[in-house]
């Protein structure tokens, strides 16, 4: 069972739309996925992600554009014919057959020999911790349990790339956070390519090597967790992924490598002029919440950094940080994640705070984007 | 006295059924066994015996008859079964929101009597009939050709009977089945034939299984389908008991007869459960 990760595995979507009657679905997406990569696709419900997957895995084809697999282009091919496999999010185990039947489901459809089945159903099992099961039917099994299963079945079949529909949407919290390292270990273990659907982000930042956000059937940003959550390229993609705290300005200059913004209080603040990604003078910039850090009165700020003031509002205890909602000068709601370091006490509602960040963690998106809906 | 009570609710809720089962089940059906065993004539009344002589007679005079009354359920059935499955399964799959208007639509021809149902079909199947007529004018069948009064015509009427009660069973467990089941078995390389056969059939075994035993037991007694569409030659055995009961009174036939057929009834059922019928439903509950 290792199966070394290699390009002739990759995955690449060239154009790719799907409309349904006068609905576009999936609106003219592109991605190369690496043979061997955890790679995710993000968004909140209806942004196309489900739908990009069912053309991956053949269960819907594309209106226009291309999939290949492994250089192949598998568009037109049903989805019995294909090198894919999945993992339903209702995991749809076959009520009728024991377990051992459920996983040997593939290998006895591609012809494989008695004990050929027999041999890598049971080392399949056994890499799911479920060596004991085989007899069992799918009614008989706990919610964890049917979605091992549900993994198991799809990865004996050693595919080019496995397919995975919110598989851990049906678990409770803490069931799901195991699964998330037992896919984990299992993806290294077995280093097939996994396609990862999920509109959870705290998920998909765990997990992935690169993620793809999605919105209204477009691809927002494609990156690795630390690239979209540090530098989000739209205010959905900012918005989308934790919290941040996003004020209006204009850029009055523009330097080699640090620009300065005036925001609309007037405060000057300065960030990479790589973080401004148009020539535009209008744009909103952006600080996540645990950037910021709450000086205390008469405390200045470390040269260089920026400063805002704010007024604090109420605060929510979460044991590693306190979550404080205060307000700018112009009464625009910032978020503020102070962590329980014991730097200073706990700021009464009402006060008036400084608030520094260092402007490497300032990003910028363009000025007239719209908010993600849902979630 | 509460306790008492709660543990009597069973019974005492379920008391109408068995006093129902009592009167109408199980004294009827003494009193037919006891009759079969009886000497007399309806005008001097019958006195029970142990006299088992019916039942030999019933056995040597009339085995044509059984075995042409199983060979028709048999036939029916399997017909039925073929006929019903991918209306069933049409309805359960396609339907969308008309599921109902559909399955109303198969019920609908149940809503004219019986016997009238039967006679139109001895209309359809006449030999100048509409179905025949136009054959026979243009040459494609020869004038003596008839289907009345064969056994296709007795079969047919027993088909088009027990349609209905075929695609309901069948109806319930294929719409109970989630057709992303379908979608995985296409996702493990399943081409959608395979699928069929290893999802989908299976899963709807206990529908199968139990409209069959719903239309083979109806069938297998049916004497109107023989009586009017069919002729001397297609004479089932509830032909027979029908005969000995209202046209010769003899009563001790007429029973000994309806008790060999609910005990071929029930073997023939046993058996059938043994080979398809316990290990499909278990498997589906489990």
């Amino acid at each position: 069972m290792n199966a070394a990760p290699s390009n002739r595995h990759n995955v690449r979507l060239e154009r790719v739309t799907k409309q349904f009657g006068s609905w576009t679905a999936v609106d003219d997406i592109s991605l190369t996925i690496n043979g061997g990569e955890f790679f995710s696709l993000l968004g909140p419900s209806g942004c196309g992600k489900s739908t990009t997957l069912s053309m991956i895995g053949g269960f819907e084809s594309p209106s226009c554009g291309a999939i290949y697999l492994g250089g192949e282009d598998v568009s037109r091919q049903p989805p019995y014919k294909r090198d894919v496999n999945t993992v339903f999010q209702s995991y749809a185990l076959f009520p009728h057959l024991d377990i051992f039947e459920n996983v040997a489901f593939g290998l006895r459809r591609k012809g494989l020999a008695k004990a050929e089945i027999e041999a890598r159903v049971r080392e399949m099992l056994a890499l799911v911790d479920l060596a004991g099961f085989a007899k069992r039917k799918p009614g008989q099994l706990s919610g964890g349990q049917a979605q091992r299963v549900a993994l198991a079945r799809a990865l004996v079949n050693k595919p080019k790339l496995l397919l995975l529909d919110e598989p851990l949407g049906a678990l409770d919290l803490k069931l799901r956070k195991q699964m998330q390292i037992e896919l984990k270990r299992i993806q290294n273990e077995i280093g097939i390519t996994f396609l990862f659907v999920t509109h959870d982000q705290e998920e998909a930042m765990a997990m992935s090597d690169r993620l793809a956000v999605m919105s209204k059937g477009r691809i927002e940003q494609i990156g690795t967790p630390a690239e979209v959550y540090d530098h989000p390229a739209t205010e959905f993609v900012a918005s989308f992924l934790g919290a941040s705290n996003l004020i209006p300005g204009t850029v009055v200059e523009r330097g080699k490598e640090t620009a300065v913004v005036r925001l609309e209080d007037g405060a000057l603040i300065r960030l990479p002029v790589a973080a401004l990604q148009t020539g535009d003078a209008e744009v909103k910039i952006g600080v996540r919440p645990e950037k910021f850090l709450v000086l205390a009165p008469g405390e200045s700020e470390a040269p260089g950094w920026n400063v805002i003031e704010a007024v604090a509002g109420v605060s929510v205890y979460l044991g590693v940080s306190r979550q404080y909602m205060m307000e700018s000068k112009t009464g625009r709601p910032l978020s503020v994640y102070a962590q329980n370091a014991g730097r200073m006490g706990d700021i009464a509602p009402g006060e008036t705070v400084r608030l520094a960040w260092n402007p490497m963690h300032t990003f910028a998106v363009a000025a007239n984007q719209t908010q993600p809906e849902g979630e | 006295m509460r306790r008492l009570r709660g543990k009597l609710a069973p019974y005492l809720l379920s008391l109408p059924s068995w006093v129902y089962l009592l009167v109408f089940f199980l004294i009827p059906l003494c009193s037919m066994l006891g009759m079969a065993l009886a000497v007399g004539n309806p005008l001097t009344g019958y006195i029970l015996s142990d006299n088992f002589q019916e039942f030999v007679t019933a056995f040597n005079n009339y085995q044509d008859a059984f075995l042409r009354s199983f060979w028709y359920g048999t036939a029916s059935t399997v017909i039925t079964l073929a006929i019903s499955y991918p209306v069933a399964y049409w309805i359960a799959f396609y339907g969308g929101r008309h599921k109902s208007t559909y399955l109303f639509l198969v019920m609908l021809p149940f809503f004219v009597s019986f016997v009238i149902r039967v006679l139109a079909w001895e209309f359809i199947l006449s030999d100048q009939g509409f179905l025949l007529g136009p054959l026979k004018a243009i040459g494609l069948l020869p004038r003596s050709y008839h289907l009345l009064s064969t056994q296709w015509a007795v079969i047919g009427g027993l088909v088009y009977n027990s349609f209905a009660y075929y695609v309901l069973p069948l109806y319930v467990v294929l719409e109970k089945i989630d057709r992303r089941l379908v979608r995985a078995a296409n996702d493990l390389y399943a081409s959608p034939a395979t699928a069929f056969m290893k999802i989908i059939l299976p899963l709807s075994a206990p529908g199968v299984f139990a409209g069959f035993l719903l239309v083979f037991v109806t069938n297998v007694g049916d004497f109107v389908n023989a009586a009017l569409l069919g002729g001397p030659g297609t004479y089932m055995i509830g032909n027979i008991i029908q005969d000995s009961f209202f046209e010769s009174q003899d009563y001790p036939m007429a029973a000994a007869l309806s008790s060999m057929l609910m005990l071929m009834l029930m073997i023939a059922i046993l058996l059938y459960s043994k080979v398809f019928g316990a290990e499909a439903i278990q498997e589906y509950a489990a």
